[in-house]
């Protein structure tokens, strides 16, 4: 069984995001980019399925800012093969990189048939659209997203996958295969490698770089950002300032006014 | 005049979902605007008498199939491409919810035709179609202009009130026959209800919230002891249950709980959507994060930016002084 896990960089919510000059657009400088979340997730499924089947888990992405350590990273936890594309569009266009994306998996040697297709459900750029049912869509592979949890029948040709809904209800699918899962959280959680196993794996692993298929200025946009600008929903929460006794002793006022305590 | 405004009734287990009346809200507007017909996409099995509840629409698509019972995206993709393809339409608003998630980017990359995700508002702006998105976790806003038709919005949580949407008045109804794929590739089985917790979350008057600022396992136990003094019970966000630090009856979120204590302490949690949509109606938000632009700050009546790590002994202990645990009583 071959596992195809797609990694995409994003900017690291946890840090303070700034504008570019332009209005339009993230400024890169400074900004640490990150793999989506619940791509990690979806590494980690793929890994727990090769733990579980056997098979082959090799992971892509596109070239951004800091892909290597994870694809690195990727080999050291157990990753068989990482892929880079180099030269693809950049910017916000999700669906632009899902055409890359399907266009290499389906035509890149090895690649073909992938019997299981693993992409994170959503990243916090997916703009104009979501990877997985992207690349489902110009595969014409079935697709099933928000998955938790996944496995495989013994002959190979089904795969059963857990889906949530609201309220913590879940439902369980059976999908044929191949096939493409948007993964929102795997069976446990990602599984931590030291740095020191990365840089083993910068050793002994190669990254396999292929250029993209698709030249960047023969897209054609169907949206585009006139403007960004830092979000501001709604009146802000009255913040409270000191030591962390002193702000301690004003919650405690609160919370007595309110009866709450 | 431009093409008729399309909203997807999401049904799930034969209710509406509320986010369908937010896009009900939205489509109202862009229809009156434009000029054009408001029509609700009802797609179901034996779903008919749900469509009486869609009255602010002008009618309702009702597509009915044994085949359509669950909402499965492939399968809805099947049966609403072609519909799409035939009509003259200028915006197909999809929920995305956990429900529909992945209905609207099938569509618009089978058709090509533009998409845009996390839409908390749209408008036309000299007759061509805008959107406002919610991007990065909440923390950046998006103006997007899109460029052709019909265009798929991604309708956010939030949009507009569910009461705006509503309507006592009942709608036509156009039955429209369709032919899914008999042999579906994906297929639903079952249900899997979820595991009774030791609690129930949406009865707790006191909740106190740990997001990915916790850290570690081990500094749970702080806003355990938070919780403990104050009477109240730790939740949390995706982020946590994900890392297995709390079971998954704890979650609070669009694909978790839904609650409303008297007071929620966020703690270390930044405020994604995802979360926020489970906690904003609570009575008493008091948010702690290291990060001062932090979107849990819109939401929070009070603030405070520090580390939670830090804050939580100082905290417990100022509130032990004040009222002592029900244990030590």
């Amino acid at each position: 069984m071959k596992i195809l896990v797609v990694l995409k960089m994003a900017p690291d919510v946890v840090e303070e995001l700034d504008i570019a000059p332009s209005g339009t657009a993230l400024d890169p400088r400074g900004q640490r980019m990150v793999v989506s979340e619940s791509d990690e997730h979806a590494l980690e499924e793929a890994l727990i399925l090769k733990e579980r089947h056997g098979g082959k888990v090799t992971v892509l992405a596109l070239d951004a800012p800091d892909v290597d350590e994870v694809l690195f990273a990727a080999l050291a936890k157990g990753a068989d093969r990482a892929i880079k594309i180099k030269g693809a569009a950049k910017g916000l266009a999700t669906s632009v990189a899902a055409d890359t994306l399907a266009q290499v998996i389906g035509s890149e040697l090895g690649l073909t048939p992938a019997d299981l297709i693993l992409c994170g459900v959503q990243a916090v750029d997916d703009l104009d659209g979501l990877i997985a049912p992207l690349i489902a869509c110009q595969l014409g592979l079935p697709f099933l997203g928000i998955v938790t949890g996944l496995w495989v029948d013994a002959p190979g040709s089904r795969a059963f996958a857990i889906k949530e809904y609201p309220g913590g209800v879940r439902g369980e699918f059976e999908v044929a295969i191949p096939a493409v899962f948007g993964i929102q959280a795997a069976e446990r959680p990602p599984r931590y490698i030291p740095v020191a196993k990365v840089r083993a794996a910068m050793k002994s692993h190669a990254i396999e770089c292929i250029p993209a298929p698709l030249p960047v200025n023969a897209v054609t946009p169907l949206i585009q950002v006139l403007a960004m600008r830092k979000a501001t929903l709604a009146p802000r929460a009255e913040i409270l300032e000191g030591s962390p006794d002193g702000v301690s002793a004003r919650v405690c006022e609160i919370l007595a006014g309110r009866d709450l305590i | 005049m431009t093409g008729n405004i399309w909203v997807l009734a999401e049904q799930w287990r034969g209710r509406i979902s509320e986010i369908t009346y937010e896009g009900l809200a939205l489509g109202r507007e862009l229809a009156d605007q434009s000029g054009a017909r408001l029509e609700a996409v009802l797609v179901g099995h034996n779903v008919r008498a749900l469509a009486d509840t869609l009255g602010r629409a002008d009618s309702v698509l009702c597509l009915d199939h044994p085949l359509l019972a669950e909402p499965v995206a492939s399968v809805y993709v099947d049966v609403l491409a072609p519909l799409l393809a035939e009509r003259k339409l200028a915006a197909f608003l999809i929920p995305l919810t956990n429900v529909s998630l992945g209905i609207g980017s099938w569509l618009a990359g089978q058709l090509r035709v533009p998409a845009v995700n996390f839409c908390k508002d749209a408008r036309f702006v000299d007759g061509r179609l805008q959107a406002r998105c919610v991007l990065y976790g909440g923390k950046i806003e998006a103006e997007v202009a899109v460029c052709g038709e019909p265009a798929i919005l991604g309708i956010w949580p939030g949009a507009r009130p569910p009461e705006k949407g509503r309507s006592a008045q009942p709608p036509a109804i156009e039955q429209v026959t369709v032919f899914p794929d008999q042999t579906p590739s994906v297929r639903f089985r079952r249900y899997v209800e979820p595991a009774r917790g030791d609690t129930d979350l949406r009865q707790q008057e006191i909740l106190v919230g740990v997001g990915r600022g916790i850290r570690n396992k081990e500094n749970m136990a702080l806003a355990e002891n938070l919780a403990g003094v104050l009477g109240g019970v730790v939740c949390g966000s995706r982020s946590v249950v994900d890392q297995g630090w709390l079971p998954l009856s704890r979650r609070v979120g669009k694909s978790g709980l839904t609650v409303k204590p008297k007071l929620y302490f966020a703690l270390g949690i930044s405020g994604a959507p995802e979360h926020v949509q489970g906690m904003r109606k609570s009575g008493c938000v008091i948010a702690v994060n290291t990060d001062p632009q932090a979107p849990i700050f819109d939401v929070a009546h009070y603030g405070i930016v520090g580390d939670v790590i830090e804050l939580l002994p100082a905290l417990t202990r100022a509130i032990r002084a004040r009222k002592p645990p029900a244990d030590d009583a």
